[in-house]
This record gives structure tokens, C-alpha cells and sequence, in this order.
């Protein structure tokens, strides 16, 4: 079933150029220590708001241009003309840990140290932004995963018990869905927000963030879940089984769930933009991930300074753009994945 | 009619009963209490907050709390902002009517804008309208709104064509009512575009789909048979159709708009119910907490149910009651 999925996504050129696209996403997020020239709280309070440095081709090797600045007060920097540093390769920098075991010096790129190297400019703390989007990439879609399995766990254990046992159970089930959709979902995830805070420890943000959406998004995945179930549960291979005796929790879990799982991997797809976006907006607030932690939602938090919008300080803005071409990137794999695996979820006309 | 008014205005006691309940409990497992930065102030007698503690019902267990709360609210108060220094019903008072104008702008610009594009879209599938609005969507939907609202003041910053944040200017209070009206419409202009754009987006594409289902029923065969021009076809026998399904989702839009102009509000330093909620949370100012939940949670419902009464009134195969 994987292999035909994969086949007949090869065939949609938008679906795979997205999925490389997010694995590109993923393997830079995983490398990030080694692709950053620095670690994230590396500051140099003098040079604050840098733009982005320029490269360029300079005595047949590539080169950093050098920068002055100009006034401080308004945060201006000029390149120095004619003044360029090489870029090392595979050089030594501030020590590291890779996947949080390999410990390394190692970075692909740095500079000589009078000269800087920030790709993307520096923060307000004249901090790379590079570095801090790359480091902040493994949490933004990290949660975007963790949170959509456990969802998807959730979803499927709730609406498929629903679906299956019926009664009480289900209009239960179905009470708290309607609930969770119809109330404005930020005023919960503040409310969760508040009282869980003091249960996790401040190093397991990330946890309370997954559990927190999760705990709000299962609701559609329940409701969906619980209709297929319903539908399924009257076909002739599960009266089969319940003729054959099968135990309900084998039915259930052997028969039935397993004919949803098509659904669920477009439906997981889809909502992975949810929960990236879930987390930047909690992080935006101020009530997700914390310093010295970074994420996108937490860099464009920080960037809500009136001095950034009028001294027009752009590449502080970058992590938006790193969230959209991500949820973009993941709602074309979705609509491919269903085109794929269902044809009848198409709309009409295309 | 009334029957089923009164019904739907009734699952509003359940609905209110359980969010101010889970509201409440969640915010008594956090730690501290509006009353913990008095309490860090060195110079402040014990005394006088054991007292604050026991007037405000600090010293009760939660529960107690809450029947307390309720029964307030039954004698319609409730209760008073410690951070505020006035009544919670005068602040909501001030702050709902910027969140409904808001709201309500955002809905009438994603409606006044998507539908005529999505019938423009569906009536060529494949056109170079269906594919660039097709696109723009697929973009729109991508952005967060509070990226898009930074986005909003980026550009008032460096244009200087708008105002770059509030509802209203400093001289707003000496102006006569036409300029002050015109200087909250001028206020309203970015946030009403970055909240609106998504429901713009979201519409279009649902709107696109049913309208491409409504074009193979045979009443549009017979329409076109008869000789009538493809316009009226489009926007009078079409639309009309098309547009029933999308009636019965503006209660769940008027949910995902109370959300959004939570972040857009912030961002935007738009006075609203949503920065108002925001700031009670982070201060845990309990009581405009539960009272702004109470009237979110009310507007929704009054959304959802005028939704329900706009779709009676435009399908006649839809009858409410007996």
C-alpha cells in the first residue's frame, strides 16, 4: 500500500516537489548544529540588527564582505569596499551536540573572527537569525509531527470506540467533540496554557505544547474516524468477523481501524500545518517556547518592535516566510496524498 | 419559528455552564492568583491581604468559587477587574462592540469578495481566474494571521498610509461624527483586510465546489434551454444554490474569527475583546477571563443561530419547528 502511494504520488509533480521540499525541511532541521555557523545564544552586542552580509568571489574562493557601522542609533551598517574575509569549510566553532549525542566542533561554514557571518542578519541581541531559523526549525516541526501522531492516536481510539460501540459512548464522545469545535480555540489553549504550566518543568515546553494541541485537536479526527466506523461496521467482512466470534477489542483493532488508516495519513498530512501554526501563534504570545529555546513563533514574537517596522529591519521576518512555504509545502503533499489514495475525495472540476 | 429560537438560545445555559466550569478549574490549578503581585510588594500589610483574600473568596476552594461567580452572574454582575480597578461588565461593554465591528467587516469582506470570484472561477474550471484565484487561496490559507498582521504593520510603518495600530486617532473625541466615522472606518481598514483574508480563501474554495455541484443539476440545463443569459443563470439560479451549504458553516467561521482577532488584536494593538482576554489571562484577572469567555461564547452561538435563520429563510426546503 505504501509503495502504490509512493508510485502514484511520483506522478503529481506538485505533491513531489513538496515532499522533497519537507525532507530537505527535516534534514536541515536534524543537521542544524552542523549547517549553522553558530549556536543560537551567541550574541555580539555590537552588532546588533546587522543586515544580511553579502557574499562574494574574491581571489578564486568565496568571501565575506566586511561591514562598519555607521550609526549606532539607528542600527546602519555599511560594507567596507573592497574589504572581504574567506569563508572557512568544515572549520571549528562553538562546540555542539548532534541528534543531543555526538558532541562536535565541527560547523560547514564559519569566518575569521573580526568578520561576521550572518546570512539572514542579526536580532536585537546580534544574534544570527540563520542559525536561530535552522535551530528553530527542528521544534516548529517537530511539534507539527509529535502532535499529529498523537492526535491521530487519540482520534482513532475515540471515534473508532464511538463508532463501534454506539450508545452512551458515542453521544458522549460526540458531546465533547461538538464542544471542543464550537468554543474559540485559543481562549482554551490559554486556559490549558495557564494550568498546566506549573505541572511541566520549563525544559519540557515542547511536551506541554504537544500535549496542549493535541488535547484541542482530536476532534475531527474522532468525528471522521467515527463515521467511517459506522459505515464500515455494517459491511460483510466485519459481519463475517462478529459471526466468527472475534473478540470486539480484536474486531476493532484488527478489522476495523486498520480500513481507516488511508484516511488517516491524508487527514495527519493536513492537520501537521495546524499544529505548526498552533505552536507559532502560542510562541508569538509569549506562552510557548521559551529563550534560550528558539522557534519561528517565538522569532517573530521578538520581532514586534515598532523600531524593526520603521527602520524597515526586513530579514527579521524570515521565519514567516519559513512557515508558509512549510504549510504550503504540506497541504499540496495532503491533496496529492488524497487524490492518491481516494479519488473520489477529489473536487469536482479539477 | 419562536419554538425553535428559544430551543437553540437554550443550549446556550449548558454550553456557558461548561466553559466558564472548565475555564474556572483551569485557571484555579495555576499557580498564584490576580492577587500574587500585591503579595511580592514588601510594604504591604499581611493583614490587609488576608482580608483582600477573604473579600474576593481567595481563601475558598474553587468550587465554592464558582457557585459563588454563578450566583453573581444571576444578579446579572460580573464582578469587578482587580487590574482594571472597574466593573468587568463596563470593560467588556467598552471592548465587544471594536471585536464585533471587526469580525463582522472580516466576514462581509470574505464574503463580498469570494463569492463573486468563486462563480467567476467555477464557471471556466481551468481559466486563468480559476487558476490564479486557486493559487492566491492556496497562499492565503498558508499565512498566519498574525504574520500577516506584522506583515499589515510592516507596511503601515514604512508607508505610512495608515494608521499603524488602535481604533482610533488621538484628536478622535473633538472630531465631528462624519470624520469620526471616517477615522474608525480608516482604522479598520488593515485589520479587517489581515482577518478577512483567510475567510476570503476558505470561502472560495468551498463556494468554488458547490458551485461547480449546483452547475450539472438539470434546473440549470433547463434555465440555459430556455434562453436565459448566462449571467442570470450564474448569479441568480446558481449562486442562490450554491450559497445554502456555506449559510450553515458562518457559525463555525464567526469561531475561527473570535480566534484570529485574538492574535490580529495584539498585534495590531486593536482595542478588542480578544486583548482584552489576552491581558486578563496573563494577569489571571479571573473574573474578565470568565465574563469575556461568557460573551464569546454567546456571540457564537447568536452566529450560529442567525446562520441557521438566514438559511431557512434562503431554502425553502429547510423548516425549523413544526
Amino acid at each position: 500500500m505504501v509503495a502504490d502511494l509512493f508510485q502514484s504520488l511520483l506522478r503529481r509533480p506538485a505533491g513531489l516537489v513538496s515532499a522533497i521540499l519537507l525532507i530537505l525541511l527535516y534534514g536541515a532541521a536534524a543537521l542544524a548544529p552542523f549547517l549553522a555557523p553558530t549556536i543560537p545564544s551567541a550574541q555580539d552586542l555590537n552588532r546588533t540588527y546587522h543586515p544580511p552580509t553579502t557574499l562574494v568571489w574574491q581571489e578564486g574562493r568565496l568571501c565575506v564582505r566586511l561591514y562598519r557601522l555607521v550609526d549606532p542609533s539607528t542600527a546602519t551598517y555599511e560594507p567596507l569596499p573592497g574589504q572581504a574575509a574567506p569563508l572557512r569549510w568544515f572549520s571549528e566553532g562553538p562546540p555542539y551536540k548532534l541528534f543531543g549525542l555526538i558532541t562536535s566542533k565541527t560547523h560547514l561554514v564559519t569566518v575569521e573572527s573580526p568578520a561576521a557571518l550572518y546570512l539572514l542578519g542579526s536580532d536585537a541581541t546580534g544574534r544570527d537569525v540563520f542559525t536561530r531559523l535552522l535551530y528553530g526549525a527542528g521544534i516548529s516541526l517537530g511539534i507539527g509531527i509529535v502532535g499529529v501522531f498523537l492526535t491521530s492516536l487519540l482520534g482513532l481510539t475515540i471515534g473508532g470506540l464511538a463508532g463501534y460501540l454506539g450508545g452512551w459512548a458515542d453521544s458522549l464522545a460526540m458531546r465533547l467533540t461538538e464542544f471542543l469545535m464550537a468554543v474559540p480555540g485559543l481562549y482554551l489553549l490559554l486556559a490549558l496554557r495557564a494550568a498546566l504550566s506549573s505541572r511541566f518543568p520549563s525544559d519540557a515546553t515542547f511536551l506541554l505544547i504537544v500535549v496542549i494541541l493535541s488535547a484541542l485537536g482530536w476532534a475531527g479526527t474522532a468525528r471522521v474516524v467515527r463515521g467511517l466506523v459506522l459505515s464500515l461496521r455494517e459491511r460483510p467482512f466485519i459481519l463475517a468477523t462478529n459471526i466468527l466470534g472475534q473478540r470486539p477489542t480484536v474486531i476493532l483493532f484488527r478489522h476495523l481501524l486498520p480500513n481507516t488508516f488511508s484516511y488517516l495519513v491524508v487527514a495527519a498530512t493536513l492537520s501537521v500545518p495546524g499544529y505548526i501554526l498552533g505552536e507559532a501563534a502560542l510562541s508569538f504570545l509569549g506562552l510557548g517556547i521559551q529563550e534560550p529555546s528558539s522557534s519561528w513563533g517565538l522569532m517573530l514574537g521578538q520581532a514586534q518592535d515598532i523600531k524593526i517596522f520603521m527602520l524597515n529591519f526586513w530579514w527579521l521576518l524570515t521565519p514567516g516566510a519559513a512557515i508558509i512555504l512549510t504549510v504550503i509545502a504540506f497541504n499540496l503533499l495532503g491533496d496529492a496524498l488524497r487524490d492518491a489514495v481516494d479519488p473520489r475525495f477529489r473536487l469536482p472540476g479539477r | 419559528m419562536t419554538a425553535f429560537i428559544l430551543r437553540r438560545l437554550g443550549t446556550l445555559v449548558p454550553m456557558l455552564l461548561a466553559v466558564t466550569l472548565l475555564v474556572f478549574a483551569l485557571m484555579s490549578l495555576a499557580p498564584g492568583d490576580f492577587l500574587t503581585p500585591v503579595k511580592a510588594q514588601r510594604d504591604i500589610n499581611p493583614a490587609l491581604i488576608a482580608e483582600l483574600q477573604k473579600s474576593f473568596g481567595l481563601d475558598r476552594p474553587w468550587y465554592e468559587q464558582y457557585l459563588r461567580w454563578l450566583g453573581n452572574i444571576l444578579r446579572l454582575d460580573f464582578g469587578y477587574s482587580w487590574t482594571y480597578k472597574v466593573p468587568v461588565a463596563e470593560l467588556i461593554a467598552q471592548r465587544a462592540p471594536a471585536t464585533i465591528l471587526l469580525s463582522l467587516c472580516s466576514l462581509a469582506l470574505a464574503w463580498g469578495l469570494a463569492i463573486p470570484l468563486a462563480v467567476l472561477a467555477a464557471a471556466r474550471p481551468g481559466g486563468w481566474i480559476d487558476k490564479l484565484t486557486s493559487g492566491a487561496a492556496y497562499f492565503a490559507l498558508a499565512i498566519p494571521e498574525f504574520f500577516l498582521a506584522l506583515l499589515a504593520v510592516w507596511f503601515a510603518a514604512q508607508t505610512g498610509w495608515f494608521p499603524i495600530g488602535g481604533l482610533t486617532s488621538l484628536d478622535h473625541d473633538f472630531l465631528p461624527f462624519g470624520a469620526r466615522m471616517l477615522d474608525i472606518a480608516w482604522h479598520l481598514v488593515l485589520p479587517t483586510l489581515v482577518l478577512g483574508l483567510g475567510g476570503v480563501a476558505g470561502t472560495l474554495r468551498v463556494l468554488r465546489a458547490n458551485v461547480l455541484d449546483v452547475l450539472r443539476a438539470e434546473y440549470v440545463t433547463t434555465a440555459r434551454a430556455k434562453g436565459l443569459p448566462e449571467k442570470i443563470v450564474l448569479f441568480r439560479h446558481v449562486l442562490r444554490n450554491a450559497l445554502n451549504p456555506l449559510l450553515s458553516t458562518v457559525g463555525y467561521a464567526f469561531a475561527g474569527l473570535l480566534s484570529g482577532s485574538l492574535l490580529v488584536e495584539n498585534v495590531m494593538n486593536y482595542p478588542g475583546l480578544g486583548r482584552l482576554v489576552y491581558e486578563a489571562f496573563i494577569r489571571e484577572d479571573q473574573f474578565v477571563v470568565l465574563g469575556s469567555v461568557m460573551v464569546g461564547c454567546t456571540l457564537l452561538v447568536i452566529g450560529n443561530l442567525i446562520s441557521d435563520l438566514a438559511l431557512a429563510w434562503s431554502d425553502p426546503r429547510v423548516r425549523y419547528g413544526r
